[in-house]
């Protein structure tokens, strides 16, 4: 399998990554802005969300909602989201509408504050703050989006606070600050655009550079601080939350390398070995044997600076304590952490892997989101086709080392959810004490 | 250029017009019978290295047994619990060993077993799964070890709003005894009333290979996929399950308010609706544009409204669920606490205008040339294709449905859709269900005045 792949940088420092493919008449186009959650000013928690929500609101020759519906009516589909290092903005469409997608895009980068009104942003922070009710606040272990992140990054590093936000820091969201945060950050020099699928390269190209081109460059952004983080947590932070769920479930958290690291590969597998499908060992030895656990999975965050997250994450089966859950779960994770992994449970999890990849790829939107994501973070989008080679080089020793490196008791940070009120919830909340 | 950045005074390029549409086909697909009388399809779609396969067998939740509710999605999963030759922990290794991406489930209509992988492994894969679809062992501890996992499932939907609006929802909308006023999954009580003998049982009556279909999408040609499949299942005996019969009557003829209570609960769920129709029903291209009009676009009457004019949600949708039987129809969001009743009286105020006033023709174009462009995007992969292949058997829509799909979405006039409306809404009778804080919305919604309002106990 391999993605051919095309680059071109515009004047303005846009980087442009073109993909054919000619199996159907769709087109995906991708667009990442390297701006996320992190680049956040203290008191405004939230904005990179809220911010993407205006980026829907219209621009100078759009109407607010007109994108939807213009999408819509090309037969598109199309969304946004925002992470913690970066936002996307993606349309997948009829070929022949490929030329809609990209006005779109050029039109609101290029000229999206004449749209921008006091009401539009009173409605999105509205809309958004219902969003935080609903996957959050009014959500069983909604919380723990937020409280992993915090306990996980200290108070001063760019990953720490709320990517949704406080409901005060988005009240306190103004026109000021998207006028600000748009001419700092929304800049072609900013940005990576994809288009995969079916088109031809070089009338994409000038299409590219008719909407693109005159969008002038942003005059930088200011750097984020240093991000590094020593290899472990240095101890064993726990938090035990009280919430309004019916069993316990642990968050077991993990420093490990960034993403796209050569170590983060080993990570990723280790990841696999842990929680990925049934026959991974958390599902096989929690849910199936032991009969502990009704479900228990493990993945990473994917982070591509500073340090990198692995998340166990078991859920309780009725008649099994949250004590009696985290001793099962930290027993296993300390055999692995002690003995680490055989051939087979590495063969296993790079096969899954390799399916899941290829499977992914099939969708021109898909193909076209990792692609920015490549561009974006590594600057080089062909790292799409070595990540095979990438998986399929790890060893057993290169996960075993992994997890004597990282795995132990000296790297850990937990969330243990409670049933509120539940009997022993009071002495678990002590114990937090003297962790 | 101008130098100051978010002012860009460089001319705005204008709104373009489409290019021609190149034209796309559904990829082709041909059927074979083996000579036990099971069916295949496939559909060789060369484009990675990769297929799905999917064996559906008539073992859906609508045939579960009274009393034993839950039998079918417990058969289903137990298949990949082993068999007299390998333990399910063995099962679940080699196929992961060959990156295989396996499951067995039900929904309401069909028990499906599904597999995805890359060509090379698919062979073997296809011989595990084959082995135990043939000759399940259901061993004792996993029924029981399933069993427990579904009554956790159960315990956790009681702390989740939003799926114990879904629940409240189907328990309301349908009449006491009718299949679809339980889970597809089935309740504490039915879960726990199943034992082995009857999984056994469901699966001799109901996975049969005269009533199977196998469907192939991917890597794979019609021969490669015929002489395997056949290798696998041609000596495979059974005797043909009965069609499902089931009560989809509706509960209450009259509109109802039903208050599950959830202590300061921030937001409330809400599910709004009525029984719907069958998959099968003479209007479904009508209803289908109706409803993307309704609540079915995120440019819908409903989203617009609710989200974007008013900021009382995060979003709000309207579905018909499409089964064999009636499924529901309704509306569902979750609005911040006090604007409960506002919401609610919107959301029954545009179900009412779809009946009384006809559609703008940009209404209608919108939603028909969204349904006619996207089509091509739905069946990007082998997984989509065989899923869209297993509908048409599943619901009898003969092999031409998938090519004619975009023709008729255009055909459907502004009568027609005034006239599903008509037909299929009906207002009066809409369940209103509420997930929320009653010190906050009890009031408001018996002043509502929309209907009698009770207090739902949600731990029956």
């Amino acid at each position: 399998m391999h993605i051919p792949i095309s680059t071109l940088t515009l004047g303005n420092g846009l980087r442009v990554v073109l993909s054919e493919d000619h199996t159907a008449p769709i087109v995906a186009v991708n667009l990442w802005y390297h701006v996320g959650s992190a680049n956040e000013r203290p008191g405004r928690t939230g904005f990179a969300h809220l911010f993407e929500h205006m980026l829907f609101q219209g621009s100078a020759d759009v109407a607010a909602n007109e994108h939807f519906e213009l999408v819509a009516r090309a037969g598109g589909t199309l969304n946004g989201s925002t992470w913690l290092d970066r936002t996307n903005y993606f349309e997948t469409v009829p070929s022949n509408q490929l030329e809609l997608a990209l006005w779109l895009e050029a039109n609101r980068m290029g000229w999206l504050l004449p749209a921008m009104t006091q009401q539009k942003l009173d409605t999105q922070r509205d809309v958004v703050q219902n969003e935080r009710r609903w996957s959050m606040d009014n959500q069983p272990y909604g919380s723990w989006w937020e409280k992993l992140p915090a306990l996980a990054y200290p108070p001063e590093h760019p990953f720490h606070h709320s990517l949704i936000g406080s409901m005060t820091d988005l009240d306190a969201a103004s026109l000021e600050d998207v006028a600000a945060f748009f001419a700092t950050y929304y800049t072609p020099d900013n940005a990576v655009l994809t288009i995969a699928g079916d088109f031809d390269a070089a009338a994409a190209q000038a299409l590219v550079e008719k909407h693109f081109g005159g969008i002038p460059r942003g005059s930088g952004k200011p750097p984020l601080p240093d991000m590094t983080l020593p290899p472990t947590f240095g101890g064993w932070k726990r938090e035990v939350v009280e919430d309004d769920v019916m069993l316990p479930r642990l968050f077991l958290g993990f420093r490990t390398p960034a993403f796209g690291t050569p170590d983060y590969y080993a990570a990723s597998v280790c990841a696999a070995v842990l929680g990925m499908r049934k026959g991974s060992r958390l599902h096989r030895i929690l849910v199936r044997e032991r009969q502990v656990a009704s479900d228990a999975g493990a993945f990473t965050y994917d982070l591509s600076k500073g340090a990198d997250l692995l998340v166990v994450d078991v859920t309780a089966r009725p008649e099994i304590s949250a004590d009696r859950l985290e001793e099962e779960v930290a027993a296993l994770v300390d055999e692995l952490h002690g003995v680490g992994v055989t051939e087979a449970e590495v063969a296993r999890a790079a096969a899954l892997i390799e399916t899941e990849l290829v499977a992914a790829l099939q969708s021109a939107g898909e193909r076209a989101d990792r692609l920015s994501m490549f561009a974006t973070y590594f600057g080089d989008p062909a790292l799409i086709n070595r990540q095979l080679e990438a998986y399929a080089a790890v060893t057993a020793e290169d996960v075993t080392r992994f997890a004597q490196a990282r795995l132990g008791p000296d790297n850990r940070v937990s969330l243990l959810y409670v049933p509120r009120g539940a009997p022993g919830s009071e002495s678990l909340v002590e114990a937090e004490a003297h962790a | 250029m101008s130098a100051t950045p978010g002012l860009t005074s460089a001319p705005r390029p204008p709104r373009p017009e489409a290019a021609p549409p190149r034209p796309y086909h559904f990829p082709q697909f041909e059927h074979r019978i083996l000579a036990n009388g099971m069916r295949l399809i496939v559909a060789p779609v060369p484009k990675l290295p990769i297929a799905t396969v999917l064996m559906l067998a008539e073992g859906g939740a609508a045939a579960d047994p009274s009393g034993r509710e839950g039998v079918a999605q417990l058969t289903a999963q137990l298949l990949l619990e082993g068999s007299e030759h390998i333990d399910g922990a063995s099962l679940t290794e080699q196929l992961e060993l060959l990156g295989a991406t396996a499951g067995a489930s039900a929904d309401w209509d069909v028990a499906v077993v599904r597999c995805t992988a890359l060509v090379e492994n698919l062979p073997r894969a296809l011989e595990i799964l084959g082995g135990v679809l043939r000759a399940p062992a259901f061993p004792e501890r996993e029924v029981d070890r399933l069993k427990a996992e579904r009554i956790a499932d159960l315990l956790q939907l009681r702390a989740d709003p939003g799926a114990l609006a879904d629940e409240t929802f189907a328990r309301v909308a349908y009449a006491d005894g009718s299949r679809y006023a339980l889970p597809a999954g089935g309740n504490e009580q039915t879960v726990r009333a199943i034992v082995r003998g009857d999984v056994q049982r469901f699966y001799e009556e109901r996975y049969c290979p005269e009533a199977m279909t196998v469907i192939v999408a991917g890597a794979m040609t019609v021969d490669e996929s015929e002489q395997l499949i056949t290798r696998l299942f041609a000596d495979w005996r059974g005797t043909p399950p009965r069609a499902t019969r089931i009560d989809d009557a509706p509960g209450a003829r009259t509109r109802r308010v039903h208050l599950v209570s959830k202590p300061e609960a921030p937001q409330s769920e809400l599910r709004v609706g009525h029984v719907g129709v069958p998959r099968a029903h003479p209007d479904y291209f009508a209803i289908v544009v109706m409803n993307a009009i309704l609540g079915g676009l995120f440019s819908s009457r409903i989203n617009l409204n609710l989200r974007e004019q008013h900021g009382y949600t995060y979003g709000a949708h309207t579905g018909f669920d499409w089964r064999r039987h009636a499924g529901p129809f309704g509306a569902d969001t979750a609005v911040k606490s006090d604007v409960t009743d506002a919401a609610i009286r919107e959301i029954i105020a545009e179900i009412e205008r779809m009946r009384e006033m006809p559609v703008s023709a940009e209404e209608l174009s919108l939603a028909t040339s969204y349904l006619d462009g996207v089509f091509p995007i739905r069946y990007e992969t082998t997984d989509a294709i065989a899923s869209a292949i297993a509908n048409l058997e599943v619901y009898g829509l003969g092999d031409a449905w998938l090519d004619r799909y975009r023709e008729r979405v255009r055909a459907v006039t502004v009568e027609d859709v005034q006239r599903a409306a008509r037909a299929h809404l009906r207002p009066e009778e809409l369940q209103v269900v509420v997930v929320g804080d009653p010190a906050v919305v009890r009031e408001k919604l018996e002043s509502l005045g929309i209907g009698p309002v009770t207090v739902v106990d949600s731990e029956r």
